[in-house]
């Protein structure tokens, strides 16, 4: 008695390891590296990215008979548009700081390479319901690896967790000062390619 | 004219909109593992960034910003929230319109920046430039010399990491460590070494 067939199951979890949209199709990057500053500005950028990936892939499904071939790139980009600006203007309302510190990157989630390769990929073929996990499954592929990229960099730069310190102020007497490089952007991407790197290494030992 | 030497020189090293900004990676990782591919796009970056700074910012301060529309009578309409999705059209008109207009006046130019001209549409670099001059109230001029500046940023970007990889080529890098994990890496250090023009003044 699974709620989920086998297949519903498998478009969920295969971008979680095996199929990570950014570590291994490495889509979307820009903002995996742009808004991971800390914890909880990578929580609400996923959350944001999983809600959009959800809906559009969705809607895209439910119109796929009815898009013309040829012109299936700008209708595809306008739902997307669509969804992007609703999420832009939700964050406004209920979470304004966090928009506000977000700047552009709300909007750029239109040109998130995530999102077009799946509705291009997944949705036009398959029907809604599947491509709602296809959604979401890319979806928590992507939020795993931000959050694990804002934990690093949040902990090694400013030595919080979530807005919590966890080094204790004993550490810091004895002489132990905050990697202010991680908050820059040289941080974001040593920090990506070494879990991309960790990663490729325990995808194969899991195939072996 | 200092005041747009100084802006194009923040765009192209300070605040080089990839490697500060992380604008335009997906098409940077996949297409730097050629240098006449590299440099193709990243012409054709320059080129479409100068011309769609411009026209967003006329589109955003006679259309879309707050009190835009007084010429039309109407001074209380803000259509500011539109921006996004009149952008990307406008970007992707644009690259289409550029496309034609090549083919037309230069086929040899078309032809080796053909396959990428359509690409440039979903980069977000471009559409980036777009939304960070209207959030820094840049003037006509302003826009137009940021967009170019922000364009050469990312072609001196890509060059040198095309180049970077086609030396390494011949180093013995870990065998999970190829590809993303490794142009990773040095994007990281390339990145390091830019952040030292941070302290110039002109």
């Amino acid at each position: 008695m699974a709620i989920l067939s086998k297949s519903s199951k498998r478009a969920v979890s295969d971008p979680l390891m095996s199929n990570n949209p950014i570590t291994l199709q490495v889509l979307g990057i820009c903002s995996a590296l742009a808004v991971t500053t800390s914890l909880e500005i990578s929580l609400v950028m996923t959350l944001a990215v999983i809600a959009v990936l959800c809906v559009s892939n969705t809607v895209i499904s439910l119109l796929r008979n009815l898009i013309p071939s040829k012109v299936r790139i700008i209708v595809q980009l306008s739902v997307i548009a669509s969804m992007v600006i609703l999420t832009d203007l939700v964050l406004q309302a209920y979470m304004y700081d966090i928009s506000k510190q977000l700047t552009v990157f709300v909007s750029l989630i239109i040109t998130n390479c995530i999102i077009m390769g799946r509705a291009e990929a997944f949705a036009m073929q398959n029907g809604p319901w599947k491509s709602f996990l296809d959604g979401l499954g890319n979806g928590l592929g992507y939020g795993m690896i931000l959050i694990t990229v804002g934990f690093f960099r949040e902990l090694l730069g400013s030595g919080t967790i979530y807005g919590f310190k966890v080094i204790p102020e004993s550490m810091y007497a004895a002489g132990y000062e905050n990697m202010g490089l991680m908050v820059l952007s040289p941080g974001a991407f040593i920090i990506l390619g070494l879990i991309v790197w960790a990663q490729r290494i325990i995808g194969k030992v899991e195939q072996e | 004219m200092e005041h747009y030497l100084s802006l194009i020189t923040k765009a192209v090293f300070v605040e080089n909109i990839l490697l500060a900004y992380f604008l335009g990676m997906c098409s940077f990782l996949a297409v730097s593992k050629k240098v006449d591919a590299s440099i193709g796009l990243g012409f054709a970056v320059i080129f479409v960034l100068t011309i769609t700074a411009p026209v967003n910012w006329f589109i955003y301060s006679y259309l879309l910003g707050d009190g835009a529309l007084v010429w039309l009578g109407f001074p209380d309409v803000n259509l500011s929230f539109l921006k996004p999705i009149v952008f990307i059209a406008v970007i992707a008109a644009m690259v289409q319109l550029v496309e034609m207009v090549i083919d037309k006046f230069s086929p040899s130019l078309y032809q080796s920046l053909g396959i990428f001209l359509p690409l440039i549409a979903v980069n977000c670099s471009i559409l980036g430039g777009s939304l960070f001059l209207v959030e820094r109230n840049y003037t006509l001029m302003e826009s137009t010399v940021f967009g170019f500046g922000s364009g050469l940023g990312w072609f001196l970007a890509i060059a040198s990491m095309a180049s970077i990889r086609y030396r390494l080529r011949y180093s013995n890098v870990p065998t999970n460590l190829r590809g993303v994990g490794i142009t990773m890496l040095l994007t990281g250090l390339i990145s390091i070494a830019f952040m030292s023009f941070g302290g110039i003044q002109l």
